[in-house]
């Protein structure tokens, strides 16, 4: 993985340096909160509503031992022992006393990692394929290209001070797992005919309070060319993006009112005077970036075949573990594996100091220092052999993170909500833990098959619920809490907004209502192999509006 | 009826106005009944934010049954408490404390 050079070293220690004087100087009451404010966001500090909250960067979701096991220290030390893993594979701790935040930015430079950019309107973290690097269907590793575009965007005095926030992510498979479709940049790292490589690169997705799918506006950008490509996509927007109104001024509303056609002919004009100047990125440095996430080097174990076999017939719910959790990896003897933050009944995403630290040691032993955090919440170690898939497996069981429900309807994504947020309306972990504790039992589970269900707990769509087969947008009407359902979105290749069903439900009739889906599905579905989002693609709402509703209109 | 709440600048801490200083449960917070009560606390909380005590200062509905102070917003409720789906964090972690839902 990458490493800091002397400069990321220097650039670190510098903001900290920088940021520990504003916070004495705030504390000391020389700076007020206005001015304070707009220094905190730079750094991840936000103010909810408990406490202040420190979102970390986690650069593509990518992270060592050392880098978790200081996340588990930070969580026990500063923290209630616990953090919150996000959808853009950062991680948020709930109750940091902002005198603390000095020494917690100290110790994570120690491991380097930091907080800049975690908010505001400059370029987020940028997020990729959580199997990248691991991933059987992958051309390339897109987190190379990822970190090209993290060194180029940190503190870019051009792009700190956007009309909104900007995110990008990149993947390297066809099979998109890194929903590069609802983002202001996706970027599909592919080849082209003669073998180079290049992305195909959407622009405008985004989900809040508009969603939209990003549009395709190149086929194919030779990767020399990324970061004059994306400085001119940036460009057009900082010029031409809406400042006079905060809800219209992410670059999907600028794409939706200028016209995909305005927008491509725009950034390929700046593009032109841009392509062949500095911004070029010369073949010797993005190898030099590529080393830096050169593959370990796997060992054959051709053992693990037999050792797998002879599990799963000793024990069940390894087996079950097995074929849920567990992905192929390009190389036949190891294999991915997602550790599941959604135990059922618990908050999405969460995890304890201990279990943080546990899993840093997992990673070392079994899964060559490496691992990432998904934008589905869940932690993955990418290069396991087969043969230590059960000495994994155990480790987790012994730490309560074996839960074997990847991809299933207890796979929750859902925002922090009204528990924790200040902007939030309603609640969203609740109304996951109930969901989840509905949908226990793992036989349903896998009756039903895949199904992504994703709750917010406002209309800014942290939750990301416009793009689940079900999603669930909790809202305050009348004092109380109302939680409108929306299907048929996907984040996938495949990219859709879901639509709403019908009128919204009460806390205590939601769940009922999702079961209610779920059952209408299950009734309708061609067989087991048709996934829920094909049959609702086959067959649209109106068999789920007639479940959910019908009553009530005969009623009146 | 309104209570006078913030969180603590130095770290984050909800907190209510109480017996003229800031108390980290609302339980024993000044009622403002009335108009001229109420511009006395938004007074208090101006110079606070000015003094640099405590952020985000708001005035907010509260009822009053049986002497127990309660926020009228689910939103106030869940500061006055903690969260909902960890009732070991917040205030209400405190002996004998009040869960918001």
């Amino acid at each position: 993985m990458y490493r800091y050079d002397e400069f990321d070293h220097d650039f670190v220690q510098a903001r900290v340096a920088e940021f520990s004087d504003q916070v004495a100087r705030r504390l000391a009451g020389e700076i007020t909160e206005d001015q304070f404010r707009p220094l905190r966001l730079m750094n991840g500090v936000y103010l909810q509503l408990h406490a202040y909250m420190l979102r970390i960067a986690v650069p593509y979701g990518t992270l060592n031992g050392a880098q978790l096991r200081m996340l588990g220290h930070i969580a026990r030390k500063y923290d209630k022992g616990y953090g919150h893993f996000t959808t853009r594979q950062n991680i948020q701790f709930n109750w940091p006393a902002l005198s603390d935040i000095p020494a917690i930015l100290a110790d994570l430079a120690s491991v380097e990692m930091h907080a800049i950019q975690t908010s505001g309107n400059c370029i987020r973290n940028v997020t990729a394929d959580h199997f990248a690097g691991a991933a059987a269907d992958e051309v390339a590793d897109p987190r190379p290209y990822a970190e090209i575009l993290r060194q180029w965007s940190s503190v870019h005095p051009e792009f700190s001070f956007l009309p909104r926030k900007f995110k990008i992510a990149v993947t390297g498979a066809e099979r998109d797992r890194a929903a590069i479709q609802t983002h202001d940049i996706g970027l599909h790292l592919k080849k082209n005919a003669q073998g180079e490589l290049g992305f195909a690169v959407y622009v405008g997705g985004g989900q809040g309070r508009t969603p939209m799918v990003a549009r395709k506006i190149r086929d194919f950008l030779p990767e020399a060319d990324l970061l004059s490509y994306c400085t001119a996509i940036l460009r057009v927007y900082n010029l031409y993006g809406r400042r006079d109104n905060k809800y219209k001024a992410r670059i999907k509303i600028l794409v939706h009112e200028t016209g995909v056609e305005e927008i491509t002919r725009q950034v390929e004009a700046e593009w032109l005077e841009l392509k062949d100047a500095e911004l070029k990125l010369p073949e010797a440095d993005i190898r030099a970036i590529d080393a830096y996430f050169a593959p370990p080097a796997l060992a054959d174990r051709p053992e693990g075949d037999a050792s797998v076999r002879l599990a799963r017939l000793d024990s069940k719910s390894f087996s079950e573990w097995l074929d849920q959790n567990v992905v192929t990896h390009r190389h036949p003897d190891y294999a991915a594996v997602t550790i599941s933050l959604k135990g059922i009944g618990e908050a999405p995403g969460d995890a304890s100091d201990s279990q943080m630290e546990a899993v840093a040691d997992i990673a070392e032993k079994y899964s060559f220092d490496e691992l990432r955090v998904s934008h589905e919440q869940n932690l993955i170690l990418p290069h396991v052999a087969r043969a230590d898939l059960k000495a994994v497996y155990d480790a987790l069981v012994d730490i309560g993170l074996a839960t074997a429900n990847s991809n299933l309807i207890t796979d929750i994504i859902s925002c922090p909500g009204l528990d924790y947020c200040a902007l939030a309306t309603a609640r969203s972990i609740p109304i996951a833990q109930e969901i989840s504790l509905r949908f226990a039992s793992l036989e349903r589970q896998r009756d039903i098959g895949e199904l992504k269900l994703k709750i917010s707990g406002c209309i800014n769509a942290c939750g990301h619920h416009h793009v689940g087969h079900i999603g669930i947008l909790g809202v305050e009407k009348k004092g109380a809490e109302l939680y409108q359902v929306t299907l048929g979105g996907s984040a996938d290749e495949n990219t859709s907004v879901g639509e709403i069903i019908g009128r919204g439900f009460s806390s205590e009739e939601i769940t009922d209502a999702i079961e209610q889906i779920v059952e209408t599905y299950l009734g309708l579905r061609l067989d087991r192999t048709e996934k829920f989002i094909d049959a609702y693609r086959r067959v649209g709402p109106a068999p789920f509006k007639e479940a959910l509703y019908a009553g009530e209109t005969k009623a009146a | 009826m309104k209570v006078l709440t913030a969180n603590r600048l130095t770290d984050g801490i909800a907190v209510w106005y109480a017996n003229g200083g800031w108390a980290e449960t609302i339980d024993s917070a000044d009622l403002a009944h009335d108009k001229a009560a109420e511009d006395r606390l938004e007074a208090i909380g101006a110079a606070a934010y000015a003094n640099n005590e405590v952020v985000d200062v708001n005035l907010i509905d509260v009822t009053v049954a049986d002497g127990i102070v309660e926020a009228v917003r689910l939103r106030e409720k869940i500061r006055a408490a903690g969260p909902t789906n960890r009732n070991d964090l917040g205030k209400q972690a405190r002996p004998e404390a009040v869960r918001a839902a």
